[in-house]
């Protein structure tokens, strides 16, 4: 089956959960924002929990079908609808699309990040054990690249008999409701002696704006400076998506899903992994509101939800 | 010196709850990489359940684990262990190594296990391929023949590789040749380019904006996204620059494209 791309919006990639293995190489794992979105949106058109996605940004995009299929969005509520009949595209349902029905999304009501799911899965070539876009690298997804108008997909075969969609339509997840005030949990990290009591202070109690210098690399804070006891150069240490790094002004910048492999700046923190689907829809000035966790709660948290990779 | 990197502790840290930092010391040293690759290496043996990557810099490694599987305090007390062993081990490996520089002996041909020596990496300096080669030259008041002889007069470890894929930073660098970055970076630098940024030099592996003083050009690819591993070099090996003039530099990078060249190893 084929997806045509009418209008792709500003930033909409394809996406899996990212790319594992390749880090000693300086080749970064990519993959969903939000992975949380990611696999409900799977989950509700019968796909496998790793088939490739659309993750749109802010503005969803526009497309149609050569076949009757189903699609779910998940993440940012991008009012998609069908321009054939206006049918609305709730977030946490499947909904079946007619060959040649063409679906648009808007701008993103709440959240940042849409994650749009096509039963079957999005069909582009595995690069290096995955199919998502490395834009940096130029790697993954389609041709590398984000989508532009006019790009044509191709999408795997899936079971959609009669008995198969009337199950999948009866599956539902409660959409999120995204506020603009977001805590985030997050463990001490490797640097955080590089840090005054007062700077630790700073980080944990005051809110930090999230600035539009933000993307799929790293989201920029603004507010008080952290104060540190020397510089925040290091030594150039590995880096995890969810590392909060604080340059030498002080301010924090938190590593997104494509951020580099290694980095050069002091991590004073980093985000508890369950939280990251909140970081991942933080628009521009949100709050954040550091609160620190202890390793061992977090992990056992992660076992109370049976969260897994 | 060696005894006070002895006494420097390995100090371990959470970097969110899916991955751990091994941090060996805050220099760039290569006592200390030595031991970040014999940590490596040795998980890598052990094939601990739960791990799924390990990503090694200059001083430190980072490892990657499914908490599913294994839990930041279970991962910490075989990581404990492991690191016990490993000083005794490293504690030999100076006693018969005993040498500040690798210049192709025993130690380098022992990490270098995976290609069997040290790569060499033919070069053309100077020229349409290394445009500030010259102004090296003025300003080091070094002949360029010096400068590439210099250059290719060490054995270069790969410390790590990041910033862009296959990117390797090198340890190494006579000091003589050291220079510092261009003040206004260029916005594109062509894959390939050799260069020198203060007391570092490397290849950019794929076009990329940068600020080292760019002396050549290598015909090899040190990155291809189609070939596996990825990348031409893996940290914790080996490379030798070897000079070639512009004639073997597009002979070299006519069998590289058509697919029939070979990386050569060095003793």
């Amino acid at each position: 089956m084929k997806m045509e791309i009418i209008s792709a919006g500003p930033l909409s990639t394809v996406q899996d959960k990212g790319r594992f293995g390749y880090l000693e190489y300086g080749i970064g794992q990519a993959g969903v924002m939000d992975r949380d979105a990611f696999q409900k949106a799977n989950a509700l058109v019968g796909n496998r929990d790793n088939e490739a996605v659309i993750e749109a940004t802010l503005l969803g995009p526009a497309f149609r079908f050569d076949k009757d299929t189903l699609i779910a969005c998940m993440g940012a509520d991008m009012q998609g609808r069908s321009e054939a009949d206006g049918r609305i595209v709730e977030r946490g349902r499947a909904f079946p699309v007619r060959a040649g029905e063409t679906v648009r999304f808007g701008m993103a009501k709440c959240g940042v990040r849409g994650y749009i799911a096509v039963a079957g899965g999005i069909d582009v070539p595995v690069v290096m054990g995955s199919r998502s876009t490395d834009c940096k690298c130029g790697i993954g997804g389609y041709e590398g690249r984000r989508l532009k108008d006019g790009d044509l997909l191709s999408v795997f075969d899936a079971n959609l008999s009669e008995k198969a969609t009337k199950r999948l339509l009866k599956k539902s997840f409660s959409p999120m409701q995204y506020g603009t005030d977001i805590v985030l949990r997050v463990i001490p990290g490797p640097q955080i002696g590089y840090f005054t009591e007062r700077g630790i202070q700073t980080f944990l109690e005051t809110a930090y704006e999230v600035t539009s210098e933000s993307d799929r690399m790293g989201i920029r804070l603004r507010g008080p400076a952290i104060e540190g006891k020397g510089g925040m150069d290091i030594v150039s240490d590995g880096i995890t998506f969810g590392s909060i790094q604080v340059t030498s002004s002080g301010l924090p910048i938190i590593l997104a899903a494509e951020h580099q492999t290694t980095g050069g700046y002091a991590q004073i923190a980093a985000v508890a992994a369950i939280d990251l689907p909140y970081l991942a829809q933080a628009r521009p000035g949100d709050r954040i509101h550091f609160q620190k966790a202890a390793i061992e709660d977090v992990q056992r948290e992660r076992k109370k939800r049976r969260y897994s990779l | 010196m060696e005894e006070m990197n002895r006494e420097e502790t390995v100090h371990i840290a959470p970097v969110g709850d899916e991955a751990l930092l091994v941090e060996f010391g805050e220099r760039i040293d290569e006592t200390l990489n030595r031991r970040v690759h014999l940590l490596k290496n040795r998980l890598g043996k052990t094939g601990i359940r739960g791990i799924r990557e390990t990503l090694p810099t200059y001083r430190s490694l980072l490892i990657f684990y499914d908490p599913a599987l294994l839990s930041y305090k279970r991962l910490c007390r075989k990581l404990a262990g492991l690191l016990k062993t490993e000083e005794d081990q490293t504690v030999d490996g100076r006693q018969t190594v005993g040498k500040s520089r690798p210049t192709g002996g025993g130690q380098a041909v022992e990490e270098n296990q995976t290609t069997g020596g040290i790569l060499a990496v033919p070069c053309c300096y100077g020229g349409r391929h290394g445009p500030d080669l010259a102004d090296m030259e003025k300003a080091l008041q070094i002949t360029a023949d010096e400068i590439v002889r210099l250059h290719c007069g060490v054995d270069y470890k790969v410390y790590m590789i990041g910033f862009l894929p296959g990117f390797p930073y090198l340890g190494g660098l006579d000091e003589r040749i050291r220079m510092p970055r261009l003040a206004v970076p260029r916005t594109k630098i062509p894959a390939r380019s050799v260069g020198i940024g203060d007391s570092q030099t490397g290849v950019y592996p794929v076009d990329s904006p940068g600020g080292w003083r760019l002396i050549g050009k290598t015909p090899l690819d040190f990155y291809c996204p189609q070939k596996e591993p990825p990348v031409l070099c893996r940290a914790g090996t080996y490379i030798r620059f070897v000079p070639v003039d512009e004639r073997a530099y597009e002979a070299i990078r006519k069998d590289v494209e058509s697919g029939v060249y070979r990386p050569e190893y060095v003793a």
